[in-house]
């Protein structure tokens, strides 16, 4: 068992409930922009990522920007709108955190409205809820904050789909009620151009489920923190990632599973493909299992698959463990290239290198697309997935067989 | 027609201390309609054989040739020379995480014939192969050699050579692993594929039983590196009789 502390702590300054978290950890989280400092990027929570890409979003940025546009559908029973006053100034905070970046205290503080959804307890959603946000221009910046909440017992699937150029750094706070079954999945398919700074943070309630999807392809900086709490026993997280990086990108994902209830779950599995020069991946998953989360079970796993030389995947994975009375927990971190055994049984059938490596990666992403379990975008997922592909690996076949139509 | 012709074939490993030969000077013949059976101790090169005809990046071919109807293989890549007729049934199949076998098979075929196979016939072919190795048709759906028995890896193996069809196979222990039911509906398969119009295989084995179901036409002793002695089948039943003892001293003195 790999007990990891630094990254854990510095992950503890992103959680809240002052009066909750043990002293002898950092100092939690404040609303209060003053009290953060700008990063300068020796920090433990900023060391892989590039600030001078950032447009100074980790800084003073304006974040009242316009370079999105949101649209939505609401499924019967649900609301989704745009709230502000107080009702969007009540909102802040609503997952039961507070900041502890300057981006996220600055987006909470300066972004006067709040994109909600509301599903109500008990209400069902016939149809995934998605929002899709469009960015009209890279060259501005802005802030959102949007809040997802699931009322008791209820179940909902909802998709925030970001395409188009922009800047923006985004707070999402997911609250999950007691007993509902809540999935979110975020795409970011951005153009090469779009800066993404974004933390998710949710609050799981009792016996409750959660699942997060976090899908990158497209920007040219893509970082998101998803981080979970527990609200009382018996809630469960999936934590689930996809990436793929190409020449020049960065894509970093890091999560925090805060296990601070008993009998909680945290399950988490992010693979990632890289290709071209200098695409580089990040991924840090940290795991606390404080004192009171006895009878815990958290497993986290971290796959990259590199296709081409010249790309970095740097792969973190953190549990630090506070009790001994503890499920199960464990981790996996593997960065591998293609397996010439693989390539060699395939190649032995008749299949071209090329189908070969083909056939392999998205063997190697199949597994998760099925576990997002959203049937109206496992198929854009495949369908982004080959149109990667077709950027390097495969750039020099036409027509390809068999895949996608198995039966 | 179906023909291999191996000549003096030589081939080495990397390993720390740097290359090692393996393959010692290997020929032999396998002509339209043949079946040939390799026996040999562990270690003594049989997978080797196996894997540098099939073209495994791990091999070194040092010198020699190995033909296929006068095309030289060895200038092929690993995929041309299933193109051309080459199959090789592995010792050790290599689970591909995510790939379904279904996906797999059609891929394979398609590449193989150059065109899709026809949709309606095609399942039909896959299930009716599926299920002559005893495989429920359930596995099509099964990433491939994911979680499969060592059993099951090897009729699948089987289940392959039967839809893809090529002209010469090489079966590197097919038999090993499999209890008795399993390598008569092994057995069964190769026959099978024995029966039809000119096939070739070389098929490479520790144990006799296997011979008692497919009959080869002619038997090679290999110890290291090389063919030691060939005969007919009765040098088989020397052998289950013999071992290897007097080849090996030969080798060591
Ligand atoms: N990388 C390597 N470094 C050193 N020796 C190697 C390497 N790879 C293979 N060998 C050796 O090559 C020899 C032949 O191996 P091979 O697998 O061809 O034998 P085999 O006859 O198929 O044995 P078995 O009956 O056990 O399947 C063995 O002695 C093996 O240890
Ligand atoms: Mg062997």
């Amino acid at each position: 068992m790999t007990v990891t502390t630094d990254s854990v702590r510095s992950a503890l300054e992103q959680t809240s409930e002052l009066d909750r978290v043990e002293s002898h950890l950092h100092p939690a989280g404040s609303f209060d922009v003053a009290d953060h400092e700008v990063p300068t990027g020796r920090e433990e929570i900023w060391r892989f990522t590039p600030l001078k890409r950032l447009k100074g979003l980790h800084a003073d940025a304006p974040l009242d920007g316009r370079n999105t546009k949101a649209t939505w559908n609401a499924p019967d029973g649900v609301r989704v709108d745009v709230v502000t006053g107080d009702e969007a100034t009540d909102l802040r905070g609503v997952s039961g955190w507070a900041p502890n970046t300057r981006f996220t205290a600055r987006v909470l503080a300066e972004v006067r409205a709040t994109l909600l959804v509301d599903v109500p307890a008990d209400v069902e959603a016939g149809e995934p809820i998605v929002i899709d946000v469009e960015g009209t221009d890279a060259d501005v910046t802005s802030g959102a904050h949007v809040v997802l909440r699931f009322g008791r017992h209820s179940k909902a699937v909802v998709v925030l789909n970001h395409t188009g150029s922009a800047a923006v750094s985004a707070v999402v706070e997911v609250v999950v009620g007691d007993g509902a079954e809540a999935s979110v999945v975020s795409i970011q398919d951005w153009a090469d151009d779009a800066v993404h700074l974004s933390h998710h943070q949710a609050r799981i309630g009792r016996d409750a489920t959660y699942k997060h999807a976090a899908i990158s392809f497209g920007g040219d900086l893509v970082r998101m923190d998803a981080n979970v709490t527990y609200d009382g026993p018996g809630g469960s997280a999936e934590l689930l990632g996809l990436y793929f990086a190409d020449a020049g990108q960065h894509i970093e994902h890091r999560i925090f599973a805060d296990h601070t209830a008993p009998r909680t779950k945290s399950h988490a599995v992010y693979k990632g493909a890289l290709q071209g020069e200098k695409a580089h991946t990040v991924w840090v998953g940290n795991v606390l299992i404080r004192k009171v989360a006895e009878g815990i079970e958290t497993y986290e796993e971290n796959r990259n698959l590199v296709l081409t030389d010249g790309c970095q995947a740097d792969s973190i994975p953190n549990l630090e463990i506070e009790t001994g009375e503890i499920e199960g927990a464990g981790h996996a971190s593997a960065t591998a290239r293609f397996d010439d055994n693989q390539l060699f049984y395939l190649q032995s059938r008749g299949i071209s290198e090329q189908e070969a490596q083909r056939l392999v990666v998205h063997g190697f992403f199949n597994d998760l697309i099925r576990q997002v379990g959203v049937p109206s975008i496992e198929q854009r997922l495949l369908t982004t997935v080959e149109a990667e592909l077709a950027k390097n690996v495969l750039k020099d076949i036409g027509s390809l067989a068999a895949f996608g139509s198995d039966d | 027609m179906s023909k291999l012709v191996i000549t003096d074939l030589h081939v080495t490993v990397e390993t720390e201390d740097g290359p090692k030969e393996i393959l010692k000077g290997v020929t032999l013949t396998i002509n339209e309609g043949e079946t040939h059976a390799i026996m040999g101790p562990n270690g003594s090169g049989k997978s080797t054989l196996a894997y540098s005809i099939a073209g495994h990046p791990k091999y070194t071919i040092t010198s020699g040739s190995v033909t296929l109807d006068g095309q030289d293989v060895l200038a092929l890549s690993v995929d041309e020379r299933a193109r051309a007729g080459l199959f090789l049934a592995m010792q050790y199949p290599v689970e591909v995480p995510g790939v379904s076998v279904s996906n797999f098979l059609r891929t394979a075929k398609t590449a193989i014939d150059g065109e899709a196979p026809k949709l309606r016939t095609w399942v039909k072919d896959v299930n009716g192969a599926l299920e002559r190795l005893n495989l429920d048709p359930s596995f099509g759906t099964r990433s491939v050699n994911e979680g499969f028995s060592g059993g099951e890896k090897k009729r699948h193996e089987i289940a392959q050579l039967e839809l893809l069809d090529p002209k010469v196979a090489v079966l590197d222990e097919t038999d090993s692993g499999l209890d008795i039911d399993a390598l008569k509906i092994v057995s069964d398969g190769v026959n099978r594929f024995r029966q039809r119009e000119g096939k070739g295989v070389l098929l490479i084995t520790h144990y006799t039983r296997i011979l008692r179901y497919i009959e080869p036409d002619f038997v090679h002793v290999f110890v290291d590196g090389r063919v030691a002695e060939s005969g007919g089948k009765e040098l088989a039943d020397q052998l289950e009789a013999e071992g290897y003892d007097k080849y090996l001293k030969a080798v060591q003195a």
